[in-house]
């Protein structure tokens, strides 16, 4: 549940948002817990917002192992089962 | 489970483990705290690629299997409250209490959602404005701060009909209970990768100081794990203990400050109930007095009955690391993660499920 995947920052957007995109699916992330994040950047998402800046390295780096064992998927799919309305 | 062969970097894993056997003399436990870290290690087979004098625990490393069964009472009674909106990550939601789960309660007609975050049961509130939209905050100190931005973000907007039921725990003072249990000699931790993003190394330090106990905080991929290990052995073989950061990537020695003030501002340590251990003194937060009006305990009147433990699971020991999964007589015959008897099975972070799923037996 602790679990965080690695994201590549797309687009900032008002009220510290920005669209970060997740194993190929862009998701909106809150950036409230980090500073100084710029467009083209990685951060490590928990539970919608980003917890950490990480490097390009360290980023592609986790991103093969979540692929691998499923988690990005997994996240994919909850995006999927989300049920606001 | 995965084999050596198959690892990303098997030359590197093969050096590692080639080190570990070479310098790992006494016998020694090491414990990890961390669900991700469970699933790594079953699934990478790291336990069998061990020399025989090492042996990994699992500790309460995951927060939906921590959570106590009176706290799920708890939430299942307030989902059922009128004109109610639960909302859940979607790990809670099969996980039994005494009497039901959320999903069950769902079943029945509650509304129950599942959210991926916060911001999610936020967007439910404001387009809900008659319902009482109450989010399940469940979670160790890597979660806690983003439910904390909720709170804030509820107030800036002035939105009233968004409370939290908070069953937040934190990881260091559960390790020290562990210690003073005495129940398992432990020699080493392998401490969170995540948690410890947010927290840093320094929580860990009083753990390594007091109690003369190893702490290495890992990562995730087998490489990491391995390396966590040959960084305790090397620290017991030296007769030193202290808390070292195998995980440069993501952890420093403060951690993410800016999230810890979210989190002081919203929330205050209070005590916590773990399954299988017990209140734990000042492992849990609570709302702060200034956001005392988002807390579902202070907006419900919650009253339960008397909880339940489900008959012959020993999720509550296997928590603690004093029994592996296997030794549990339910494991794999009444219960499996089609058919849990325990939350450790339904939880995909919890050992049993992490166990069954790859196949790890005695
Ligand atoms: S195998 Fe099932 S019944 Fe046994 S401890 Fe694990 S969750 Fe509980």
């Amino acid at each position: 549940m602790c679990l965080a995947v690695p994201g590549k920052v797309v687009r900032l957007k008002d009220l510290d948002m920005a669209d970060v995109e997740i194993g190929g699916v862009e998701t909106e992330v809150g950036l409230q817990l980090v500073s100084d994040v710029k467009v083209d950047e990685y951060v490590l998402v928990h539970a919608g917002y980003a917890i950490n800046k990480i490097d390009e390295e360290g980023a592609k780096e986790m991103m093969e192992l979540f692929k691998e064992i499923g988690e990005l998927d997994e996240i994919a799919k909850l995006r999927e089962d989300d049920e606001i309305s | 489970m995965r084999y050596l062969s198959e690892y990303r970097d098997p030359t590197i894993a093969k050096k590692l483990i080639e080190d570990i056997k070479r310098l790992s003399k006494k016998p020694v436990k090491f414990m990890e705290v961390c669900g991700t870290h469970t699933v790594s290690i079953s699934k990478n087979g790291i336990r069998q690629v061990l020399p025989e004098n090492i042996s990994l625990l699992s500790g309460p490393g995951c927060p939906v299997c921590v959570t106590a069964n009176g706290d799920i009472d708890k939430a299942i009674a307030i989902a059922e409250a009128p004109d109610v909106i639960f909302t859940t990550f979607g790990d809670m939601m099969k996980v039994p209490g005494s009497y039901s789960s959320l999903a069950g309660k769902r079943a029945d007609g509650a509304d129950v959602r599942i959210v991926y975050s916060t911001l999610d049961a936020l967007k439910i509130a404001k387009n809900n404005p008659d319902k009482k939209v109450v989010f399940f905050a469940v979670g160790f100190e890597t979660t806690a701060p983003t439910i904390a931005l909720s709170i804030l973000e509820a107030h800036r907007q002035g939105i009233k009909n968004y409370f939290i039921y908070s069953v937040h725990k934190l990881v260091p003072p559960a390790m020290a209970a562990l210690l003073n249990l005495g129940e398992v000699k432990l020699d080493g931790f392998i401490c969170p990768g995540h948690v410890s993003v947010i927290i840093g190394s320094k929580p860990y330090e009083f753990i390594a100081r007091d109690y003369k106990i190893s702490c290495v905080i890992a990562g995730f991929e087998p490489i990491d794990i391995l390396q966590s290990i040959y960084m305790l052995v090397s620290q017991v073989e030296n007769g030193e203990a202290k808390v070292e950061i195998g995980y440069k990537r993501g952890v420093s020695f403060l951690g993410n400050t800016k999230a810890q003030e979210v989190m002081e501002e919203v929330f205050r340590p209070c005590d916590a109930d773990w399954r299988g251990i017990g209140v734990i003194p000042e492992s849990g937060l609570a709302l702060s007095n200034n956001f005392k009006g988002f807390d579902a305990v202070e907006i419900f009147d919650i009253d339960v009955p008397p909880t339940r433990e489900p008959v012959g699971c020993s999720c509550g020991e296997i928590l603690r690391g004093v029994k592996l999964p296997y030794d549990c007589k339910l494991f794999g015959k009444a219960c499996t993660p089609e058919n849990p008897a325990g939350p450790c099975m339904v939880s995909t972070e919890g050992s049993c499920a992490a166990y069954y799923r790859y196949g790890e037996s005695s």
